[in-house]
């Protein structure tokens, strides 16, 4: 038994450098902070709302501006990403025994996908 | 059959002595190798022939064991299933990282051994019961259940990919965590009470982040990160079961 071993210090700032895979990884945490921008701009759009249609005019109209349409634009595309990241990894977190055999990943993925395309296309009709 | 291909490579190796270094330093070796070798026996030569003084960990060769893990090109890999061929002329072999170094490629491995005993890995049965009432029935649905989790070799590969081991030490890791997992998911065991307790804890499955690279690394194709997801998801119900339904038994 060593007296001595070497500890090699992780660095905690730029660790996810040294690997693609820590990368994406970060990549799929990182965009959660949109998603966490994007609630604060529907809390905006809601105390908007509780002051009056000329308020919630206002709201609207910023949403409009370039800058609202930007923003709205950054946010779908990550949170399409942050989604397609976690729908990717579904079956390892919930495996459907059917029988002796698990349910192919791929069909629990798939199923995530049609889910998300019905809940969109529900709120989109009725938007309209 | 064909004749078997000869490479030169050079194999950059980690080194640290202990008695004498107060830093890992590299170490390069140019090696006569086969192609179809993997990097255990380009080690196995260096040791038996340029350097005697390389200490690494190794018994079967043929990725059951689970001694020879190392950093192959940064990659945690069983050196006994690193194939020489699927590399260029240069290999940077390194220890384990997010271990203590003992020596060279030797890592210091008490705390995953510690944290392995910690989770109970071993069938708790639900009750007593005397050998003349014969052996524990399982249909193969329910061995197929948790399978794949036995099949770790304990070669703590895993726990040199995952980051959050690397930054919180106190972490019990994926490896520890799967085996709880398999336990608890055998229908002859009635410990998860018990090991919940170690395992559905702020250092025990809340540290995991779901990076996921404990199982791309994993040489046995066992998911440890998909075992942790499923203990978090189990736990949450607890907790739900718990307060919002007390009189419903977990």
């Amino acid at each position: 038994m060593s007296s001595k071993p070497y500890v090699r210090e992780m660095s905690k700032t730029t660790w996810f450098l040294s690997q693609p895979r820590y990368k994406r990884y970060m990549a799929r945490e990182v965009t959660c902070i949109f998603i966490f921008a994007y609630t604060f701009l529907l809390i905006w759009g809601l105390g908007a709302l509780a002051n009056g249609p000329e308020a919630f005019s206002g709201f609207l109209e910023s949403l409009r501006s370039p800058l609202g349409v930007l923003f709205n634009l950054a946010v779908l595309i990550v949170t399409v990403y942050h989604s397609i990241s976690w729908f990717v990894v579904t079956p390892q977190a919930m495996p459907i025994q059917r029988g002796e055999e698990f349910v192919p990943g791929n069909i629990i993925v798939n199923a995530h996908y049609g889910a998300w395309a019905v809940v969109s296309l529900i709120i989109l009709i009725w938007g309209m | 059959m064909s004749e078997l291909q000869k490479r030169q490579i050079q194999l950059e190796v980690l080194r640290y002595n202990p008695e004498t270094d107060t830093a890992p330093r590299y170490q390069t070796y140019s090696v006569p190798c086969l192609n179809e070798w993997v990097v255990l026996d380009a080690l196995n030569y260096v040791k038996d022939h340029i350097d005697p003084t390389l200490s690494y960990r190794w018994s079967c060769h043929m990725a059951v064991c689970g001694s020879c893990g190392m950093m192959v090109n940064g990659e945690p890999k069983l050196a006994c299933k690193a194939f020489i061929h699927e590399y260029g002329d240069q290999i940077k072999v390194e220890p384990m990282a997010n271990f203590p170094i003992e020596r060279d490629l030797v890592t210091t491995v008490e705390d995953f051994i510690t944290k392995l005993a910690s989770v109970k890995p071993y069938l708790i049965p639900k009750s007593d019961q005397p050998i003349s009432a014969g052996e524990f029935k399982q249909t193969p649905a329910e061995l197929k259940k948790f399978k794949q989790y036995t099949l770790c070799i304990n070669c703590m590969l895993c726990y040199a990919a995952c980051p959050q081991y690397g930054l919180v030490p106190e972490f019990l890791g994926p490896a520890a965590i799967s085996m709880a997992h398999r336990y608890n998911q055998d229908s002859r065991d009635g410990g998860r009470d018990q090991r919940q307790e170690v395992i559905a804890t702020d250092e025990g499955v809340w540290e995991c982040s779901f990076v996921g690279a404990c199982s791309e690394v994993c040489p046995k194709h066992v998911d440890p990160a998909g075992a942790l997801q499923q203990v978090k998801v189990a736990s949450t119900i607890d907790w739900y079961k718990e307060h919002l339904m007390p009189w419903v038994k977990k």
